[in-house]
């Protein structure tokens, strides 16, 4: 596998040289895997948003680097448009950009920039309309006239109709009802599974979190605090207490049946594994047949 | 950036200024913006700009501050004063072609300077150092014998009290919405005229959608708390004039007669 996305002693500094000055992120270091589904947590105020920020070139660091596939995505600044195109972001609440005419309009509003036209800017845009789950005759509706998750959705068919090699994802799920949540989510799965593309993805959500990324960037007083795979962060359960998160409530469990001298994986992410263990430790005590 | 704007931000603190009633601020103010004016010669223009220094200083807010709200309008001032350089009567004392600089034309062109140097800054510390709802409250009081012959001064300074409330809010939404469009490759910076104009209607238009929920949200939850209007309202904090005000008041009108004594005293050079 090679590096997608490479971030070197990335800062930033918000109001520099001014009596407000305050450090959002402060010297982070690691590399990302092409096509990995990275889960970003921390809590509210420790620089989650502004790293992803820096990582399509919204913001211009005030210190160090980030890399897009070897190369220094300021390297020309006159060319950062196509980097946003490259690494896809999604804004929490991203229904509130919407303002075409109709959905279709405004998905391709992000294609049409890249100077895609033609077949090709239709099949992008009912590629990625298919993707985030949106039926064809909402195409031709306005945005302003969907429901709350139909908006959702196409505010991210938006993002994803540019193909962007890294998408990124700002609480996705934030505002919606369980099922919702629960279709968007494996929506942005099978994205990740189909399409092979890199994904990033920042949630309040351990137990979101914990179903779907492979590795997971934990943020704390702007600094990287741990950048593991998800089974171990979660195994680091009072850390994370301590830094204001939590573990998902079936690894809080395991966790402490292995306090009482139970022998169970404190680091088990889902209810299925957990029964599993749970019912052979019944069984070897006799418990159940 | 859109945040960078420091005009009409108010600066809480707990100096004399600060404690002053809104309602003598404004008077006060004005009296000063007017003598501002009638400044005609040197001693009283300095005597107005020590003035202003003095109340720069005990304000509490930070001089840096005051000069950043003087950023904004440095523009203007450079443009007036050169202007006024060239327009000044009398002997030449410097000459080119048609354009001639006469001591008139500097005195002018000094004057128009420092006259609307302190003005902006007389009108920060206003802004700097009263919550926009005492300025309100402050207003509305103000006016309150107009409301005799039905002007609605209640609800216009509600109007007021609301929007300055959204202004930060809005500008907020707006830096959202236009990363989020340049996210989606939103080109704002290149191109004529006419793509420029075209570029802001992808924030246009999610601005205006969401000044719009704000307005009905607010609505709704003033009606809950049954809000119906001026009539009948009592206020929780009712303003009170005290000794600080008289001494402001009597400050102010020691500078205003100083001015005027100085302006018959001496020459005048406008």
């Amino acid at each position: 596998m090679s590096k997608i996305l490479e971030l070197r002693d990335l800062s930033y500094v918000y109001g520099m040289k001014t009596p407000f000055e305050k450090k959002a992120v402060d010297k982070v270091t690691l590399s990302i895997e092409k096509g990995e589904f990275i889960g970003i947590i921390g809590h509210t105020g420790s620089g989650k948003s502004t790293l992803v920020q820096m990582l399509n070139g919204l913001i211009r660091p005030t210190g160090g680097q980030v890399l897009l596939d070897g190369t220094d995505i300021w390297e020309k600044p006159k060319e950062i448009r196509k980097i946003r195109f490259r690494v896809g972001m999604v804004f929490q609440y991203p229904e509130y950009q919407l303002f075409d005419e109709t959905v279709y309009k405004d998905i391709s509003f992000g294609p049409k920039n890249m100077g895609k036209s033609g077949d090709e800017l239709d099949f992008a845009v009912r590629k990625a309309a298919e993707f985030a789950g949106l039926k064809d005759e909402l195409l031709n509706k306005s945005p302003f006239d969907l429901s709350g998750g139909e908006k959702r959705r196409a505010a991210i068919a938006g993002v994803i109709a540019m193909d962007p090699e890294v998408l990124i994802l700002d609480e996705p799920t934030a505002g919606l009802d369980p099922m919702g949540r629960e279709l968007l989510l494996s929506q942005i799965m099978q994205y990740h599974r189909e399409r092979k593309n890199t994904v990033l993805l920042v949630s309040h959500s351990m137990e979101d979190i914990a179903r779907v990324a492979d590795r997971i960037i934990v943020m704390n007083n702007s600094k990287l605090e741990m950048f593991e795979t998800t089974k171990k962060v979660f195994s680091h359960g009072r850390e994370l207490e301590k830094i204001g998160l939590r573990v998902p409530q079936i690894t809080r469990i395991m966790s402490i049946l292995k306090d009482k001298g139970y022998d169970v994986d404190d680091g088990s992410l889902n209810v299925g594994d957990a029964l599993m263990q749970i019912t052979a430790l019944l069984k070897k005590e006799g418990k159940i047949w | 950036m859109v945040r960078d704007v420091t005009l009409g931000q108010f600066y809480p603190g707990n100096s004399f200024i600060h404690r002053l009633d809104p309602r003598s601020k404004i008077l006060l103010l004005i009296g000063y913006l007017v003598i501002i004016f009638c400044t005609f010669n040197y001693l009283s223009l300095s005597l107005v700009t020590i003035f202003t220094l003095f109340y720069i200083l005990i304000s509490g807010v930070s001089p840096k501050i005051y000069l950043k709200s003087l950023k904004v309008i440095i523009v203007i001032v450079l443009i007036t004063s050169v202007l006024n350089l060239f327009y000044g009567t009398g002997e030449p004392i410097w000459q080119w072609g048609i354009i001639s600089i006469t001591m008139n034309g500097i005195n002018r062109a000094v004057f128009v300077t420092i006259r609307i140097v302190c003005l902006i800054l007389a009108s920060s510390c206003l802004t700097f150092t009263t919550s926009p709802t005492d300025l309100t409250d402050a207003i509305e009081s103000l006016l309150k014998p107009i409301a005799k012959i039905h002007f609605p001064v209640h609800e216009v300074a509600m109007m007021m009290t609301l929007a300055l409330r959204f202004v930060p809010t809005l500008l907020e939404e707006t830096d959202k919405i236009m990363q989020a469009q340049k996210a989606r490759g939103a080109d704002m910076d290149s191109g004529n005229i006419v793509t420029r104009v075209k570029a802001f209607i992808p924030i246009l238009i999610p601005l205006f959608v969401s000044a719009f929920r704000r307005a009905y949200d607010v609505a709704t939850a003033m009606e809950c708390r049954c809000y119906h209007g001026g009539a009948g309202r009592t206020r929780m904090k009712v303003l009170h004039m005290t000794k600080r005000d008289a001494a402001a008041f009597a400050v102010v009108a020691l500078m205003i007669s100083g001015v005027i004594v100085c302006n018959m005293m001496f020459p005048a050079v406008m």
